[in-house]
């Protein structure tokens, strides 16, 4: 029996439920309550200075920090141990926030070429109105990221499963090459979730989410974290180290030591981009934490089925999904995602016309909601042949690394038998 | 907090110490009793610069109703307080002894903690001198190290998670006070998670 003062670690789950929040001394509210407000009454003059000056904890205004999106900040934090977490409105939000925080213009970013299509926009056009280039690479090639690096290189940036090619990125290498160059690594982990892996834990030293994916759960709000590890050394990186001129020259990580990124993005970045995480949104976001285990084992479980039950389909020409011992990723999916590697996951459909197959296969869907989005408990679909990437030719479609037959899956919650029964009955009609 | 302009020593981690040394110089019940009884802090290298660590540290402890000390070679008064030139000079007991100071100069301090009868030798986040600990020890002092005196008040106060930080404080139990107030002088022991 260890001493009731004794440290203990909690496992995952009862941090999912705990962390974060302590009944408060007054109500004693058991759920985390949604503080709707924009502001807080100051103590006294003094100790609002004081606030203003970073040199009390407390609460600002709601652009800034809220108890409620605190408690969702902390208990995902807790939950990929790291040093703490910034909130944001959205998954791309966390991206912008994260690189405004750490790049200045004329700095440089490698990231993997295997991204989200709203990440790669963002990080080419947005990115080049800021002053800052981003290289892509083959994510598999070491080579290529080694060759892209230089001396203006500030970041690595790649996703823990990218898509469509379900391909799993090999965190710690990658974390080294990083950490070589002085540069933090940044992993995307929105498809991985904080259950299925952790990329601080393997070396990596921010983690990023769409929370509005499996974190939140159930399609219903758009939201955005930062996690950072606390164990990047900052002390020759500019952005972090030298005196900084929107907060009366502080020195953040002189000052906030392993919070010195974090405090930054948050008193300077949200504050100044208004990008913050609306507190109702969190609390949103809190229910779905407080269920993740169990919500991604069965997600895990509904996708290999279902990923399995395609593979040998004949009108099935290929499957992208880690969890499958044909893909090439198989190992580094054990690796890094040992309980499965997440349920969004394409594959491809044969045939003289695989585009029109495409439009069919979805028309006869039942169950399978038709829409631009992942990570809801309900199953998902999209042939982005004929929506997001109409506009392509087959040609250019194949360029971007989509081809006209593919079909994007995010595999829900419900009943197995039944979303193959759905899946069957959409193939044998095309 | 950290103090790493003035601290010559390689960060790269959470802590510079193994996982032994946590277990005995950042154990839990040790800060939390140390935080729960200190009235009086000298802190040796607190800087006269309001944008220093050391400054951030003492502005919070001051707030919290503890008695600050500060311990400067030139300096007169610091946020207030007058200062003394070395721990030896200090006229008044001095429960914790809090080092912004280059880890390979705490043993000098640890000596004179011993002498001024301190009962606690606390280093800030990313010093760490075992030979400045034994000093300490051998005199009776609990010892600290690596840790910011600021963060872990912050930790144990519930104030640390207004900002998202991970504090790791995980309970069911009702706190026991709704915010802390800045001015008056809370008792730690009662209000700690
Ligand atoms: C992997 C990944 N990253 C980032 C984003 C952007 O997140 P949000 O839509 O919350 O801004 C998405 C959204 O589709 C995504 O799938």
């Amino acid at each position: 029996m260890s001493k009731p003062d004794q440290k203990r670690d909690f496992g995952f789950e009862t941090r999912m439920l705990h962390a974060g929040h302590v009944p408060d001394a007054v109500t004693g509210s058991r759920a985390v309550p949604i503080y709707q407000t924009t502001s807080y009454v100051f103590d006294s003059p003094q100790y609002a200075a004081e606030l203003f000056d970073l040199k009390q904890y407390g609460n600002i205004y709601t652009r800034i920090n809220n108890p409620t999106t605190a408690a969702f900040e902390e208990r995902i934090a807790s939950l990929e141990e790291g040093a703490g977490a910034v909130a944001t409105s959205s998954g791309m939000a966390a991206q912008l926030v994260t690189m405004m925080t750490l790049l200045e213009p004329g700095d440089e970013v490698v990231a993997s070429q295997h991204l989200y299509g709203g990440t790669r926009t963002q990080f080419v056009h947005t990115f080049r109105k800021l002053g800052v280039t981003a290289h892509f690479v083959d994510p598999d090639d070491f080579d290529a990221w080694e060759a892209a690096i230089n001396s203006k290189t500030r970041a690595l940036y790649a996703e823990t499963i990218g898509n469509p090619q379900g391909s799993v990125v090999d965190i710690s290498r990658l974390a080294a090459l990083a950490e070589s160059n002085n540069c933090p690594l940044i992993i995307d982990n929105t498809f991985a979730t904080p259950y299925l892996c952790q990329p601080l834990n393997h070396g990596a030293h921010i983690s990023l989410h769409s929370a509005t994916k499996f974190v939140g759960g159930h399609g219903n709000s758009i939201g955005g974290v930062i996690i950072e590890s606390g164990r990047f050394d900052y002390s020759h990186y500019p952005t972090i180290a030298n005196p900084s001129p929107s907060y009366h020259n502080l020195r953040f990580y002189d000052t906030f030591g392993l919070h010195g990124f974090l405090m930054k993005a948050r008193v300077e970045t949200v504050r100044d981009t208004g990008s913050c995480l609306s507190p109702f949104n969190a609390f949103l976001l809190i229910q779905g934490l407080e269920t993740l285990s169990i919500r991604m084992d069965r997600h895990v479980k509904n996708a290999m089925a279902i990923a399995r039950y395609l593979e040998d389909d004949p009108n099935v020409e290929y499957v992208a999904y880690p969890g499958l011992e044909s893909s090439p990723y198989h190992e580094l999916a054990l690796r890094y995602c040992p309980r499965g590697p997440g349920a969004v996951f394409s594959f491809g459909l044969r045939g003289a016309d695989p585009r029109g197959a495409g439009r069919r296969f979805i028309e006869a869907l039942n169950l399978f909601s038709h829409l631009a989005n992942v990570g809801d408990a309900r199953s998902l679909v999209i042939h982005p042949a004929s929506t997001t990437h109409q506009q392509l030719s087959d040609e250019e479609l194949v360029a971007s690394g989509i081809d006209p037959g593919m079909i994007r899956l995010s595999i829900g919650l419900e009943t197995e038998e039944d979303l193959l029964w759905d899946l069957d009955q959409a193939l044998r009609a095309i | 907090m950290g103090s790493r302009s003035g601290a010559a020593c390689d960060l790269t981690s959470h802590s510079l110490l193994t996982a032994e040394q946590k277990a005995i110089y950042q154990a839990p019940d040790l800060v939390r009793r140390t935080l729960g009884f200190a009235s009086s802090v000298a802190i040796v290298g607190l800087s006269t610069k309001r944008q220093k660590a050391s400054y951030f540290v003492a502005t919070f402890l001051k707030s919290r109703g503890i008695k600050i000390i500060p311990v400067h070679p030139k300096a007169d008064r610091i946020l207030g307080e007058k200062v003394y030139p070395t721990l030896k000079d200090i006229p008044e007991p001095v429960d914790v002894v809090n080092i912004f100071r280059p880890s390979h100069e705490c043993p000098i301090y640890a000596a004179q903690a011993v002498d001024i009868n301190a009962k606690v030798f606390w280093l800030q986040l990313g010093l760490f001198n075992e030979e400045a600990a034994t000093i300490a020890g051998a005199g009776g002092l609990d010892v600290i190290m690596d840790l910011c005196i600021k963060m872990e008040y912050g930790r144990y106060d519930g104030t640390m998670r207004f900002l998202g930080m991970n504090t790791g404080v995980l309970t069911s139990k009702k706190a026991q006070i709704g915010r802390i107030s800045s001015h008056e002088d809370v008792d730690l022991s009662e209000c700690l998670l």
